[in-house]
């Protein structure tokens, strides 16, 4: 009979796994799964609602983003994001013109510092967005890149 | 598959401040192959795990909007000179891979 409870229950872990794959479950939980929607999702708002629950953002005066002000070559963009907010749970980096504007999105433990750097395509000039989320609020600026290549060639 | 990894990690007045290169072709599935016409299929990093002995650090998901050979640099606070760091990936196609490195402090 043990093993027959023991079987049930490895069962219905692995239900709960297909529900966790299928997105039923927030994306905060479940670290490991991809947030396919997230970054497949057209436009910055979707994107956002669809990455951290909320499209409501506040900008913010705090967060700094440096970018080059003109990329001569749109594949490959410097972007370091870091911020004065306290409590910092996750940066995620958006370009605004992108056909899927949601390049990234780094979950940060509580030792680390709020501060990313990386590089990034950037298809046309476009407006690069920060959005930090900070004590359970989502704050965010952005900042023009204009591209003079295009940049999804590779 | 042959991996070239460029990580260092330095330790600088209680934060260490970690750089990665990752070679890594990170194709957006959009490119078209100029000889066959056929489309290069997708092929990114989605999950990259930053992990100071053992903790992590930084857990990021990536899209293909990440440059190819992606350059990553983040900070974090409490590692001491020797200890390790590891940068694990695993991307599209099932494909993992992991290095690691040990907290230095500049000369």
């Amino acid at each position: 009979m043990k093993r027959r409870t023991l079987l049930k229950g490895s069962l219905s872990a692995g239900v709960a796994g297909v529900a966790a794959a299928a997105g039923l479950l927030t994306p905060q939980l479940v670290m490991a799964a991809w947030p396919k929607a997230a970054f497949e999702a057209k436009g910055v708002d979707n994107a956002v609602n669809s990455l951290l629950g909320s499209s409501s953002l506040t900008a913010s005066s705090d967060i700094s983003i440096k970018a080059p002000p003109i990329a001569e070559n749109g594949a490959v963009v410097n972007i370091a994001v870091s911020t004065k907010l306290k409590n910092v749970a996750s940066i995620s980096i958006l370009v605004e013109k992108n056909a899927q504007p949601l390049t990234s999105s780094f979950n940060l433990a509580s030792v680390t510092e709020p501060f990313v750097k990386t590089r990034v395509k950037v298809a046309k000039t476009s407006s690069v967005i920060a959005v930090v989320k900070s004590g359970g609020k989502l704050y965010s600026a952005g900042r023009e890149v204009k591209v003079t290549i295009g940049g999804c060639g590779g | 598959m042959a991996n070239d990894w460029k990580v260092r990690a330095t330790l600088k007045g209680g934060t260490t401040t970690l750089k990665a290169l990752i070679t890594h072709p990170m194709e957006t599935g959009l490119r078209k192959n100029k000889k066959t016409g056929k489309k290069v299929p997708a092929h990114f990093i989605q999950n990259l795990t930053v992990e100071h002995n053992g903790k992590n650090v930084c857990q990021a998901d990536w899209g293909p909007a990440i440059s190819a050979n992606p350059y990553l640099s983040i900070k974090f606070k409490g590692a001491a000179e020797g200890d390790s760091v590891k940068i694990s990936w695993n991307d599209n196609k099932g494909k993992s891979d992991s290095h690691t490195v040990k907290v230095a402090v500049p000369k």
